[in-house]
């Protein structure tokens, strides 16, 4: 479904993402983690098209196509979604009105019907359930007020009715109390499938102890220095990253 | 100059004593003042030059595309009262809707008629001294409408006042006049929308003031859509008694030079008022806004939000006073003043001026001036909207606030259409941020 080569990213005048190399696979669950400034959360915000990274090398396809050369809107619609580390607020956008802008921008490139108000309710109802959201999150504007839990369930869900094909979760577990993280967890596990595959960038295995990847990858310095089962996030657990860095992979 | 004062020795034979002598002493205090200049503190950013120099021929009685005009901002269920060129049309008005409670009176035969309570309040709640145009407006004062609600009632039906200006090719000047009187513990939303031959230059100097009786509720709606060429100033004064409530909403979408200067003064305790506005504006027109608000007395409260779009080579001004009187203590004032830029071009001036006398009261100001968040932008775009969708929500929403204050769904439909209608027309010609 994805193949990232060489990938080189900039952030202003850095140069964070140092070649990464990944291919991931319909229907897996891959980890990638590393210390902070190692480049995990460049690498989900380049995916998904953030303007202020600069992609200067390499190539990452996607389903076949060329991802890098599409706008972040026609990767959403594409089936690419990215839960925010840090979701915006939007005052005066209701969060409601907005996800069905945006399921149906989807629909109509995928070349289904738009769902009117009744049925997209009926849809958001269900997710709602399934995620333990409370509906007043609906009728608010887009993340305003919201508590830094709200912010991340409130991700999830979009994630839920937007029903990707590749979902980027960034950090989705910082700042979450465990009952939110387990909340969350559900969410996405409830939302596993062959047919979608996940991301998950995370400074901590605690996710993974709820979202149980199938690869973990580990970060450092913008290159990824091991890759493994899920026994490699158990070790990162025990040791930390001290000595995972590029150098001490070699080592 | 001399046009305007011919108007004034045309007019109005029949006026009674009081009215002209009201005339005269305005017309006495603008021949002194004359025109503001930008050497003027409260002009010196809106230079009217282009009107002081302009030839406007006086606008006397109705031209032929006014009825189409009216009608292109009709509110179905209200109460209309139609000006055109600056005097009261009977015949294009629609008082079918009148309700009980409610008196309405043109200005030239209610002061003929000695209409009550007309003597008493019209010119008598703004300072002349402090609004040379207002005083323009009350030297040539001929006509305009008055509406008075009886204490104690609570009307339902807006009552909309149409303001039209335009000629048939002529460029003209109007000074159109309102008056509200609202007594105790009555209710009442009037809205007056601005509009005039597309296209047409001419020059409307309204003037409308409002009194609210103690514990009276009145909401007031400015829709002010004139020609893009059009010199637009609006003075609009309120005086608030005890407990009473007086809400402005101001939406601007016209005119080549707009001057607005809307004061309110709370006169009793526990009056409490609300002064939004919203304001586009592109090419190369200047929207200027000077908000007062003076908290006289005690435990009264305001809420202030004025939000503007500026495109092109726009300009804004936005004054923002309040001032918080010796005696006005547990006063809670609030002012919000946001604009955004759409591009490099266009300037806005934003000054908050908080002239506090009192040391127990709550007085908080913000102005914020800027593009559209970035941020926003991209997370709305990650959802899947493209960049241009995700720019109209986010402009949308920035109106939205100010939208809301629209209570009446017909009005509110209208005034949308036309803001957002310019809006759409505006934004396409900016780059994409």
């Amino acid at each position: 479904m994805l193949q990232v080569k060489n990938l080189k990213v900039r952030v202003e005048d850095r140069e964070i993402l140092k070649g990464i190399n990944l291919t991931v696979n319909k229907g897996e669950v891959h980890a990638i983690m590393g210390p902070n400034g190692s480049g995990k959360s460049t690498f989900a915000r380049a995916l998904s098209g953030h303007p202020g990274y600069e992609v200067t090398e390499g190539e990452v396809l996607y389903n076949g196509q060329d991802l890098l050369d599409m706008d972040p809107d026609e990767r959403a619609r594409e089936g690419v979604f990215m839960a925010f580390q840090y979701p915006v607020e939007i005052p005066g956008v209701n969060n409601a009105y907005f996800l069905k802008a945006a399921l149906n921008a989807k629909r109509k490139q995928a070349g289904v019907d738009e769902l009117d108000a009744i049925d997209f309710m009926k849809l958001v109802k269900e997710k709602l359930k399934l995620l333990h959201v409370d509906d007043s999150l609906l009728q608010r504007s887009v993340n305003e007020g919201f508590s830094g839990g709200e912010k991340k369930r409130n991700e999830i869900f979009h994630m839920a009715v937007l029903e990707p094909t590749l979902a980027l979760l960034d950090e989705t577990d910082s700042g979450l109390d465990i009952d939110a993280l387990r909340v969350v967890s559900e969410g996405v596990n409830a939302m596993r499938s062959p047919d979608r595959a996940f991301i998950v960038v995370t400074h901590y295995q605690r996710l993974l102890n709820y979202i149980v990847p199938d690869f973990v990858h580990v970060l450092s310095d913008g290159k990824i220095v091991r890759s493994g089962g899920r026994e490699l996030a158990l070790e990162l657990e025990e040791k930390g990253y001290a000595g995972q860095t590029a150098a001490g992979a070699r080592k | 100059m001399e046009a305007l004062v011919a108007l004034r020795q045309g007019s109005g034979q029949a006026s009674p004593h009081w009215v002209k002598e009201r005339r005269e002493a305005a017309a006495k205090r603008f021949a002194e003042v004359g025109y503001p200049t930008t050497r003027q503190e409260d002009w010196r950013f809106t230079n009217i030059a282009p009107i002081a120099d302009a030839q406007f021929a006086p606008a006397l009685g109705s031209f032929a595309q006014a009825q189409s005009l009216i009608a292109s901002v009709s509110v179905p269920g209200a109460v209309r009262l139609a000006i055109v060129n600056g005097q009261f049309a009977a015949g294009l008005s629609d008082l079918g809707a009148l309700p009980k409670g409610v008196r309405i009176a043109g200005l030239r035969d209610g002061a003929r008629d000695g209409t009550d309570g007309l003597e008493e309040h019209l010119g008598k709640v703004f300072d002349i001294d402090a609004h040379p145009f207002a005083a323009l407006n009350t030297s040539l004062l001929d006509d305009g409408v008055a509406i008075f609600v009886t204490a104690g009632s609570a009307v339902e039906t807006p009552i909309h006042i149409v303001v039209v200006t335009g000629g048939d090719g002529k460029a003209v000047a109007a000074h159109p006049r309102v008056l509200i009187v609202a007594g105790a513990n009555s209710q009442v939303r009037v809205a007056q929308s601005f509009i005039g031959t597309p296209g047409a230059e001419y020059f409307n100097n309204a003037v409308a003031e409002v009194v609210v009786g103690e514990g009276a509720n009145v909401t007031l709606y400015t829709d002010q859509r004139e020609s893009e060429r059009a010199f637009h100033l609006a003075n609009i004064q309120a005086h608030v008694s005890a407990k009473g409530v007086f809400e402005s909403h101001a939406f601007s979408t016209g005119a080549r030079i707009q001057r607005h200067d809307i004061g309110i003064a709370l006169k009793g305790e526990g009056a409490d008022c609300t002064m939004n506005g919203v304001y586009l504006a592109d090419g190369e027109r200047l929207l200027d806004t000077h908000t007062s608000l003076d908290h006289a007395m005690p435990h009264c409260t305001s809420h202030e939000v004025y939000k503007g779009i500026l495109a092109g080579k726009a300009k804004a001004v936005f004054n923002g006073r309040i001032i918080v009187r010796l005696d006005a203590q547990k006063t809670d004032a609030k002012q919000t003043n946001r604009a955004l830029l759409l591009s490099d071009d266009c300037t806005i001036n934003s000054n908050p001026q908080l002239e506090i006398f009192a040391d127990d009261v709550k007085c908080t100001h913000g102005a914020a001036v800027g593009q559209l968040d970035e941020e926003a932008l991209f997370y709305l775009q990650a959802r899947g909207l493209t960049r241009l969708e995700a720019r109209d929500m986010l402009l949308h929403a920035f109106a939205g606030e100010v939208m809301q204050g629209l209570k009446i769904p017909a009005l509110r439909e209208q005034i949308e259409a036309n803001f957002y209608t310019a809006l759409a027309r505006d934004v396409a010609l900016q780059p994409l941020p």
